[in-house]
């Protein structure tokens, strides 16, 4: 494959619609991983190319220049610096945005360093009327050394035109447009002497720069006479830069011309607005509060229709298999199992629809402007909104995001408590717990009872998230200078293509990451749950009957009771009843216990394997007894006599969820993002000790 | 008038004199704030940190810790 077909790399600017020019070319043909060992999202897609040619696309990471300042940049360095690198391009396709074109041409200028063949994409073509703007495209392609696709993502115009500039990419020009090295002559000459056979720019990139780089060995550098303090190299790269602009400044006098008094100010109206010190906060909040109103009351019914659909599915298949362990395990441990995974989709498709929207309008940004001031009390910035929004969705790709906050002590307390917010696979535990405890009642006609809870548990959330930053803030003894520089993007309507893609990708991960654990452990509960050690499981049907309480019953009231019995007794309710002591004064029983357990795994493993363990205590005839939820509410304590899951247990259950760190990815992500075993270890002990203890308090208060 | 960009008035047109290089990061040089460029005060956020402006056509916000360390000439008011 890698003989025949062409590799390309994206690369651009953050909001140059590099994604959506990713989109248009690949359409579904794509796929989306890790780069080895990195947590750097890889996007990888293919399209045909005029002529019968593949091309294989890789969409790097956005970045504003080689001058990495961030893991995702880095990526892109390391994947142009090094030519035996087997994602090393054939060509480079660089995307930027007409109406930022003069600062996007400073990555562009830095590539042609590089001497790679490279195209000029220009998007957003279709906003040049409205803007006032006229490009000379020969005279850009003469002056920049490359040829330029004028392109519109929007209207999808331009596409053919770059897939034939693509395939015709040996003809293009790789010289360089500048002659950077001119801003300190004698060092790059001897620079040049020294290292004969290296590209220069490469050179200086290596030196200027803590990247991995496998043709020059930094070490053969250091100690040299090409080393320089950081504040003389910061100096020249500062010389670098205003070197570039001249030529950008000199190239678009005559390439571009902005007629300025048509440009609108949408732009500014919309900000004046947006970023207003009491509006801003209200349209703030009250969007947060719409989407969370309707992740709830949306997605009821598709959720009921899929939470029936499975039980009337396990319910068919039981009376039409064979009896027997597969169909035990089918109808007991695969149908529950799945149907705990499926049923969360409405949920998390709302969630990452009204995120990726937030994203793709520029309105993120607004919110990282307004929401500065109050972060940094709080030891955190701006940018620490968009993983705590993210985080609502997952904590993984939100932790991910805190890579664009400069500041390490302000990303590394982002990162401590980013878990804090609700993500999506807590919803399935406090979905069906506020269904238990909560009645379905409006209250003032519109706001849903149950979606106000939902809202509540979110905002405490949050609260956690602040108030332990505060607290992180007082005692962690790091000293970081403080930069924040965020772009504000201009307003853009979401082009729907970038957001279902989004939506469609997210939504597969989380049910493909999620789904492969939650079903191994379906089987293994399910295993677990109808196996037990000696006689007393395997005689229960014996030692029940024999009981004198059970002469009164009927037939289906002993297979319950026989059931019931036989659960406690398997190897499953044995560990259950050995944690007990440590959960009961949380007003947990064992079957509750080992879900908890469980969902140290995965937090959403919860649901299902409550459904599983219920399903296993169930006996025969009451196969049809109904959906997960229903079973739920009919759990009674055999002692008491108490429904298991009333008000108090449920409150201390969703305190519980709300602050405990459940969950092995996200440590193993901290791990990863903060290069050390200290903070993850500190994020399991200091929020699952915290979630014991409020949770503790509940129960004993409420019970 | 020589003054820095944190004392800028919203509406406010400057010109970039001089910085102190060590103080601000690369990544705000790149985005165009160098000497002799334009810088314009769009917003502030409540409580008038950090400020949104508008440097050589980049729109971007700052906090005005770093503001005070660019020096600047304002041409308008």
């Amino acid at each position: 494959m890698a003989g025949s077909s062409l590799k390309i790399a994206l690369i651009g600017n953050p909001n140059t619609g590099k994604t959506s020019v990713f989109n248009l070319l690949t359409g579904l043909n794509q796929q989306v991983g890790n780069y080895p060992g990195i947590t750097v999202e890889r996007k990888v897609g293919s399209c045909r190319l005029p002529n019968g040619t593949k091309g294989t696309i890789l969409d790097l990471p956005g970045t504003y220049s080689l001058n990495a300042s961030s893991m995702d940049e880095n990526v892109v360095i390391e994947l142009l610096l090094n030519k035996n690198d087997k994602d090393y391009p054939d060509v480079a396709v660089v995307v930027t945005d007409v109406e930022n074109l003069k600062r996007n041409l400073l990555l562009f200028t830095q590539i042609k360093d590089l001497e790679i063949p490279a195209i000029l994409v220009i998007n957003m073509a279709d906003r040049m009327d409205k803007k006032g703007i006229t490009v000379d495209i020969p005279y850009l392609e003469s002056h920049l050394k490359t040829r330029i696709a004028l392109i519109s993502s929007r209207k999808g115009t331009g596409i053919d035109h770059l897939k034939e500039l693509i395939v015709n990419y040996a003809a293009l020009p790789t010289e360089p447009c500048l002659n950077a090295s001119s801003i300190d002559p004698d060092y790059f000459n001897k620079l040049r002497q020294t290292f004969p056979n290296q590209l220069l720019y490469k050179l200086w990139l290596v030196i200027t720069q803590d990247v991995n780089f496998g043709l020059i060995d930094l070490k053969e550098l250091q100690g040299t006479a090409f080393t320089k303090t950081k504040s003389e190299l910061k100096r020249l790269q500062q010389k670098e830069t205003i070197k570039r602009y001249q030529f950008i400044n000199d190239v678009l006098k005559t390439g571009q011309v902005i007629d300025h008094s048509k440009a609108n100010d949408l732009r500014a109206k919309l900000d004046r607005v947006l970023t207003h010190r009491i509006f801003g906060y209200v349209i703030f909040f009250g969007i947060l509060m719409l989407i969370f109103q309707s992740i709830f009351s949306w997605s009821e019914i598709p959720m009921n229709f899929i939470d029936e659909s499975f039980a009337w599915l396990s319910a068919f298949t039981s009376q039409h298999m064979q009896p027997g362990k597969l169909t035990d395990l089918i109808t007991q441990g695969i149908i529950p199992g799945i149907g705990g995974v499926v049923i969360f989709i409405p949920q998390i498709a709302f969630l990452f629809l009204f995120i990726s929207v937030l994203e793709e309008t520029g309105y993120m940004s607004r919110v990282v402007f307004l929401m500065d001031n109050v972060m940094k009390r709080f030891g955190l910035s701006g940018k620490s909104v968009v993983p705590l929004i993210s985080g609502t969705a997952c904590a993984i790709p939100a932790i991910m995001a805190a890579r664009n906050i400069e500041n390490w002590r302000e990303r590394l307390i982002t990162i401590l408590v980013t878990p804090f917010t609700t993500c999506s696979a807590r919803l399935p535990v406090y979905s069906i717990l506020i269904s238990l405890i909560i009645p379905n009642r409006y209250v003032l006609g519109i706001f849903n009872l149950q979606g106000l809870t939902l809202m509540l548990l979110y905002l405490l959330g949050f609260t956690g998230a602040i108030l332990s930053a505060w607290i992180l803030n007082k005692v962690l003894d790091i000293k970081h200078k403080s930069f924040f520089v965020a772009e504000m993007p201009n307003y853009k309507l979401p082009l729907l293509k970038n957001i279902g893609l989004t939506v469609l990708e997210k939504t597969k991960a989380f049910v493909y990451g999620a789904g492969k654990i939650i079903l191994a452990l379906s089987i293994i509960i399910w295993f677990l749950g109808s196996h037990g050690p000696g006689k007393k499981f395997s005689d229960a049907p014996a030692i029940v009957t024999a009981m004198p309480q059970s002469k009164t019953l009927t037939e289906s009231q002993l297979n319950d009771a026989i059931a019931a019995y036989q659960l406690e007794n398997s190897y499953i309710g044995i560990a259950g009843k050995g944690i007990e002591p440590v959960i009961r004064p949380l007003g947990y029983d064992w079957k509750i216990g080992i879900a908890i357990v469980s969902s140290f795994a995965a937090r959403e493993v919860f649901v299902g394997t409550l459904a599983t363990i219920y399903n296993i205590g169930s006996s025969a005839e009451n196969e049809d007894e109904g959906t997960i939820r229903q079973r739920m509410a009919a759990e009674v304590n055999p002692v008491t006599g108490e429904k298991i899951f009333n008000f108090a247990t449920g409150a201390s259950l969703l305190l519980f969820y709300a602050f405990a760190m459940q969950c092995i990815s996200t440590l193993a992500i901290t791990k990863k993002e903060t290069n050390s075993w200290k903070w993850p270890i500190i994020q399991l002990v200091g929020m699952s000790g915290f979630a014991y203890i409020v949770s503790f308090i509940t129960y004993q208060l409420l019970k | 008038m020589k003054t820095t960009l944190a004392v800028l008035k919203k509406g406010q047109k400057a010109i970039i004199t001089d910085f102190n290089v060590d103080a601000i990061p690369l990544k705000l040089l790149e985005m165009g704030c160098l000497p002799g460029n334009q810088v314009q005060l769009l917003q502030t956020a409540p409580m008038g940190d950090p400020i949104y402006i508008n440097v050589n056509d980049s729109h971007v916000a700052i906090r005005k810790e770093t503001a005070a360390e660019i020096d600047v000439i304002i041409i308008t008011d």
